[in-house]
């Protein structure tokens, strides 16, 4: 069984923990892992911001760099969606077009073998329980992409619920998006941020240590808003929990790439949509 | 002569407009309340039936055969309204439609209409142009009522005063019932049993003196000219059975074949507007008939931008839209926001995809419109008619970035050389090696658009020392 990882370009560039956490599992697990080095990115931003033939190229791109490889693990819920859902009708539209089945044959060639983390553990390697270890509370907030694109349901819980020394936490209103949304974090800032800080405050009032997700683009956009507010609930993504072990632990508390290099201002009173997520630790 | 309210005259483009209504804790709390008490009722009112996926896969294909089709169904209707006694007038737009209603009514020789609740008729903005003719038009949906009287704009397709709450409600009445006819009794307080009766006074006169009624109809079957209206207060029974003259507004993408395809819209709708298993009335008629309701009845057929929506391979699964608001409840967005933010009739994550395409993407409003949304997928996951509005949303972005205007050259440059950097791996590695060296020298908050805007609200996360792409090629 050959098995490529997609690491993705955030995690690549601004997350390599998740990416080295996800090689660690698997190599763990018994899988025999490759990077493809010709991979970058799934233009997810690029399409959703418009620009559809400017992401062609990427997908005919992740079509050779993934040759030859049975499974396709990427460690991002909307990345995995973003090839599973929006290549085809990519490779549509450019056969609709008149431009040919190259496009289609590329998508076809990635989709059945495209797996999100959680899927592969649950689905293909038929576990749960992966031998983790980390003594802490968490919550759970499953991004939009994994919840209705991907239908990942229960299987982010099952594993963290087999997690040894874990204290899951339901996150309440969970199915409500974070308000990432790629570039709508910026092209509509406010309500963005309005949205996070009602999914921050749902997730600290659970009072949990740990705010894990499967999406490291969403996990950094709530911890943007966990730091600026000052709050020590740590976004963690999910295969940073599932590679902890006994020997190997994972501490919280030690500096994660959020903590600033310089203190938090307060937030001048403008730049807050509503309330800081402080009051609702209680 | 007031121009149609397409959308609304003076409003700015949705992010500015957001700004303000985010930062409104008193809209944010009734919105919040409003929208997650309905959207947890339709949640359960759904999962009552065990076959809700066949009927929203039905519903879907109904209106898609029906649209593939239009033309042939909207003759077959035409010619049934008449042969029942009807008259059918074609509009091909909002000014053509106003024209029209304007025309009949004053053929009457009345000054006053009463209006059954209707989408249609806003989006021409019929009520300012019979106004500018001197016709005063009676709203009678509750929720109507409350916007009328508050020189308000509606906020949401079902619920037009969703923004209001029962305090503001009170007011409204107290003030204003009676610039409008009957006066708000005297010691009325804000509890809903008493507004609705204040409400029931105030438009039992409007009924009973109404010679002329105008209405919009949530369906017309082909095969036999049948108009179907649904609705939960009885004001649509009374204006649609009272007066003399009963002019009905419609899109010409209300028709459906035939009576039978009612079975599925009677049952998915009520669950995903009201959350009812069914509504309390469903009126329907056919032409006139002697000594029973109106004697004369007017069907206006409105296009008003359908056609050119139904051009677009993608755009057009819109149109299936049954006007449910159900997109509109579960979207987390709206319910930050309020309607009034989309500047249009038509708010939420329809409006955003509608809005756009029936009145164009040149308008500033119009062009902003299909950003406002995260993509999250709630509205697809609800909608009765499996309307894909992400992906309309993502395809209408595309329209506007190859319309060019303002940002999006920027924009597109941005892409294109992100695009050739993402097509060379090996730039890309030195470019985040880069990153990473000078990562102790970038601010916490950044200047320029796209970045500060982030950084006022967030903070970014500092790089790492190595990318992924470093740690694979020195340990693996
Ligand atoms: S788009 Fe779908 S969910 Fe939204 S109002 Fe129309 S039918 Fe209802």
């Amino acid at each position: 069984m050959r098995i490529a990882l997609f690491v993705t370009c955030v995690n690549d560039a601004a997350f390599p923990s998740a990416g080295i956490a996800t090689v660690r599992l698997l190599e763990r697990l018994g899988c025999q892992v490759d990077f493809p080095p010709a991979q970058t990115c799934c233009g997810q931003p690029q399409y959703n911001t418009g620009y559809r033939k400017a992401t062609e190229p990427l997908v005919h791109r992740m079509a050779e760099a993934f040759d030859g490889y049975d499974h396709i693990v990427a460690p991002s819920g909307s990345c995995a969606a973003m090839v599973r859902d929006n290549y085809p009708r990519m490779g549509r539209r450019a056969a609709a077009e008149g431009r040919g089945e190259a496009l289609n044959r590329a998508a076809e060639a990635l989709v059945p073998r495209m797996y999100e983390l959680t899927e592969f553990l649950v689905d293909v390697l038929g576990r749960t329980e992966v031998g983790a270890y980390f003594p802490h509370s968490v919550t759970y907030h499953p991004s939009c992409h994994g919840l209705r694109l991907l239908r990942l349901g229960d299987r982010p819980h099952r594993l963290l619920e087999a997690v040894e020394g874990l204290e899951l936490r339901e996150l309440p209103n969970a199915e409500e998006c974070c308000g990432f949304g790629g570039t709508f974090a910026v092209k509509n800032a406010d309500v963005s941020t309005a949205m996070g800080i009602d999914k921050v405050k749902s997730a600290v009032g659970t009072g949990a240590e740990v705010l894990c997700g499967a999406d490291n683009s969403c996990l950094m956009h709530l911890g943007g808003i966990l730091r600026r507010h000052d709050q020590p609930q740590r976004p963690l993504h999910l295969a940073e929990i599932l590679a902890a072990t006994r020997e190997e632990p994972l501490d919280p508390y030690v500096p994660d790439p959020y903590v600033p290099a310089e203190p938090t201002r307060t937030p001048r009173a403008d730049t807050r949509p509503d309330q800081p997520p402080r009051s609702s630790t209680a | 002569m007031s121009a149609p309210s397409e959308t609304f005259l003076g409003f700015p483009a949705f992010p500015e407009a957001a700004h303000d209504a985010v930062r409104d804790r008193e809209l944010r709390r009734t919105m919040r309340h409003a929208t997650h008490t309905i959207r947890d009722k339709r949640a359960r009112a759904v999962a009552e039936l065990a076959d809700w996926d066949e009927l929203r896969t039905a519903g879907a294909q109904l209106k898609e055969r029906t649209l593939r089709h239009l033309p042939h169904y909207l003759e077959q209707l035409e010619e049934a309204v008449t042969r029942a006694g009807g008259t059918v007038h074609w509009a091909a737009d909002a000014a053509e439609a106003n024209r029209i209603v304007a025309e009949l009514v004053r053929e009457t020789g009345e000054q006053e209409v009463v209006k059954v609740k209707s989408m249609a008729t806003q989006e021409i903005g019929l009520n300012e142009a019979l106004a500018a003719e001197d016709i005063t038009a009676y709203e009678t949906d509750l929720a109507e009522l409350i916007v009328q009287l508050g020189r308000d704009r509606p906020s949401h397709i079902l619920v037009p005063a969703i923004h209001r709450d029962r305090r503001q409600i009170q007011e409204i009445f107290r003030e204003r019932m009676a610039d409008w006819g009957r006066t708000a009794p005297e010691n009325l307080t804000d509890d809903p049993v008493q507004l609705a009766e204040a409400a029931r006074l105030h438009l039992r006169e409007k009924f009973l003196n109404a010679r002329v009624a105008v209405s919009g109809a949530n369906f017309m079957i082909a095969e036999t000219g049948t108009m179907v209206v649904v609705e939960s207060e009885g004001n649509g029974r009374m204006c649609l059975t009272l007066p003399d003259t009963l002019i009905t507004v419609a899109g010409i993408e209300k028709v459906v074949p035939t009576w039978r395809d009612l079975e599925v819209f009677l049952q998915t709708l009520p669950r995903s507007s009201t959350a009812e298993r069914m509504n309390p009335y469903t009126s329907t008629w056919t032409g006139t008939t002697d000594g029973d309701g109106p004697r004369a009845f007017h069907l206006v057929l409105l296009d008003n931008g359908r056609t050119d929506t139904l051009a677009d391979q993608v755009g057009r699964q819109a149109l299936r839209c049954i006007r449910c608001s159900a997109c509109l409840n579960v979207c987390p967005v709206y319910e930050r926001t309020g309607g009034h933010a989309y500047g249009s009739v038509y708010p939420g994550p329809i409006g955003a995809v509608l809005t756009p395409q029936l009145h164009g993407i040149q308008s500033e409003v119009g062009a902003s419109l299909p950003y406002a949304s995260s993509l999250c997928g709630a509205c697809y996951d609800v909608c009765p008619v499996a309307i894909d509005i992400p992906e309309v949303l993502v395809h209408l972005r595309e329209r506007i970035a190859e319309q060019g205007g303002k940002g999006h050259r920027l924009e597109k440059a941005a892409v294109n050389a992100a695009g050739w950097v993402l097509n060379h791996p090996r730039a890309l590695e030195v470019g985040e090696r880069l990153a990473s060296l000078t990562r102790r020298l970038q601010p916490k908050r950044l200047p320029g658009p796209g970045a500060a805007q982030w950084t006022r609200s967030r903070d970014l996360p500092e790089l790492p020392a190595r990318s992924f792409r470093a740690w694979w090629k020195e340990n693996r």
